[in-house]
């Protein structure tokens, strides 16, 4: 009987499922989308981004990826619930929540 | 051959558990289980064992912390009664469904209202679903050699258990005992030693997780089946300790049910008094006997058909009501135990008991008896839902 994460899937049975559902790794959330939870997206508008990195602290996810230069990356739209705080919290309207369309 | 002494059931749980010496206690006073806690940690306080005694602010927190030292790989323990249990219901269902054997002493107590101090079943029947193996016992020695069982087969099947004396009555009562001796004890429960606990720093795990409409119902068909498997785990471990004490246990108790025509099922220390009814029904010439549940879950499903497949009557005794308009809980279960089974034979009968202390003598027990007569006579029994010792 397997005890990791990525044998439980929807096809696993109840012999086969781990006891209490109990999972046996770490950081087993990264494999989670939950960028299929959202309705508005954050846009990022480059020329007026100051990469004053404020957006990075706030957001709940970890949806703002920040590079080994201390530059943030565009959002990681996999994690990204477009709760919109980043957009609330950039002092210079560089992020603008749009409707998010598949 | 044993160790004789005189204890109280609440001192005999706490002996039990200062030889069994857990890694944690998280405990919250009550009424009539406050003894428990008080007598262990006058162990703690000692020397006398090696256990955290955590003293908590609620018996939510007083489970949760028994969950949390469980789930780091500790043996937890805890001891309530009454609305103490009601409050840690809640910490109870994720205790089962986390399958942590936590082991709980349970002094039953009435619930409010109107407010009672006093011995029913109401604590433990309300929380009867949450998913523990439940051990109900009528002596102050079987509360003892039932905590001595409990680890073993909590631990066996991955389940929580409660181990359920009767308030005051044997809890507070003072009756002379066995003790096993300590070096035994050890050897008969042995160590803990858990497949998989948050403390082994080479399997980082994660417990209580969040289980969507695809994973809860395989999970939880996962957790009936460990309760099917306690059945045996529970004779295998009563007959290993028959070996060593000479007192056997199983699910139920059978007395007096060879040639019985009329029989009693009953938990608790009131099968201690009708034991007594029966034995002067018996000298009389009537044939009468009585069911005993010691493990009220899981419930012993078939061992109660085989019992009273061939009974004319019975009464089964419910120190509690569902409230439900027609029946108290152990009814239903033994109504649906022979329904299940096909045994539409024996007529059966509902008695709502010893509520809130109210006493239980050996008349009331002889005059349930006199009416299952009556029953057995002419087949019919009418009112099946009935109150013993009410005045009407």
């Amino acid at each position: 009987m397997s005890h990791l994460a990525k044998d439980m899937t929807p096809n696993v049975t109840w012999k086969e499922i781990t006891p209490g559902c109990n999972i046996f790794e770490g950081g087993t959330s990264a494999m989670v989308e939950t960028g299929d939870w959202r309705t508005l997206k954050p846009v990022l508008d480059w020329d007026k981004c100051r990469q004053c990195l404020l957006c990075v602290p706030v957001c709940p996810d970890m949806s703002i990826p920040v590079n080994q230069e201390g530059k943030r990356e565009d959002f990681n739209y996999f994690f990204c619930k477009g709760c919109g705080i980043c957009a609330n919290a950039c002092p210079f309207g560089a992020i603008t929540m749009v409707k998010d369309e598949k | 051959m044993g160790i004789r002494e005189r204890l109280s059931g609440n001192e005999a749980v706490a002996y039990a558990m200062k030889q069994i010496n857990p890694d944690v206690m998280g405990a919250y006073p009550i009424t009539p289980s406050t003894e428990i806690p008080q007598y262990f940690s006058t162990y703690v306080d000692n020397g006398e064992v090696d256990t955290e005694f955590i003293a908590v602010e609620s018996e939510h927190s007083a489970m949760s912390t028994c969950i949390g030292a469980q789930a780091a790989g500790c043996r937890a323990i805890s001891a309530t009664s009454s609305c103490g249990l009601c409050y840690m219901t809640e910490m109870l269902y994720v205790a089962a469904s986390d399958r942590l054997p936590i082991t709980l002493a349970v002094s039953c107590r009435a619930l409010s209202g109107p407010i009672n101090i006093n011995n029913d079943h109401s604590d433990a029947m309300g929380v009867r679903d949450a998913g523990w193996l439940m051990l109900f016992a009528e002596t102050n020695q079987e509360a003892y050699d039932n905590y001595l069982q409990a680890m073993r087969i909590a631990e066996a099947v991955s389940l929580p258990i409660m181990i359920c004396q009767d308030g005051f009555i044997t809890s507070h009562a003072i009756e002379n005992i066995e003790l096993v001796e300590d070096d035994k004890v050890k050897a008969f429960v042995g160590e803990y030693h858990p497949q998989h606990f948050l403390l082994n720093k080479d399997e980082p795990m994660a417990v209580g997780a969040y289980a969507t409409p695809v994973y809860y119902m395989e999970s939880k068909r996962l957790q009936a089946q460990a309760m099917m498997d306690a059945k045996d785990v529970i004779r295998k471990v009563g007959a290993e300790f028959g070996e060593m004490t000479g007192r056997t246990y199983g699910l139920i108790e059978q007395y007096q049910m060879d040639d019985a025509e009329e029989a009693i099922v009953i938990i608790g220390s009131s099968a201690g008094t009708a034991k007594e009814a029966i034995n002067e029904l018996r000298a009389q010439g009537k044939k009468v006997g009585l069911i005993k549940v010691r493990s009220f879950r899981p419930f012993p499903a078939e061992d109660i058909v085989e019992a009273l497949r061939h009974i004319k009557s019975f009464a089964v005794m419910d120190k509690d009501d569902s409230f439900n308009a027609h029946c108290g809980p152990m009814f239903a279960e033994v109504a649906a135990s022979l329904y299940a089974a096909g045994v539409s034979g024996p007529k059966g009968i509902n008695y709502i008991y010893g509520l809130g202390g109210r006493d239980v003598r050996v008349e009331s027990i002889q005059h349930v008896f006199a009416e299952l007569e009556k029953i057995s006579a002419t087949g019919e029994t009418g009112e099946t839902y009935r109150y013993l010792d009410v005045r009407e």
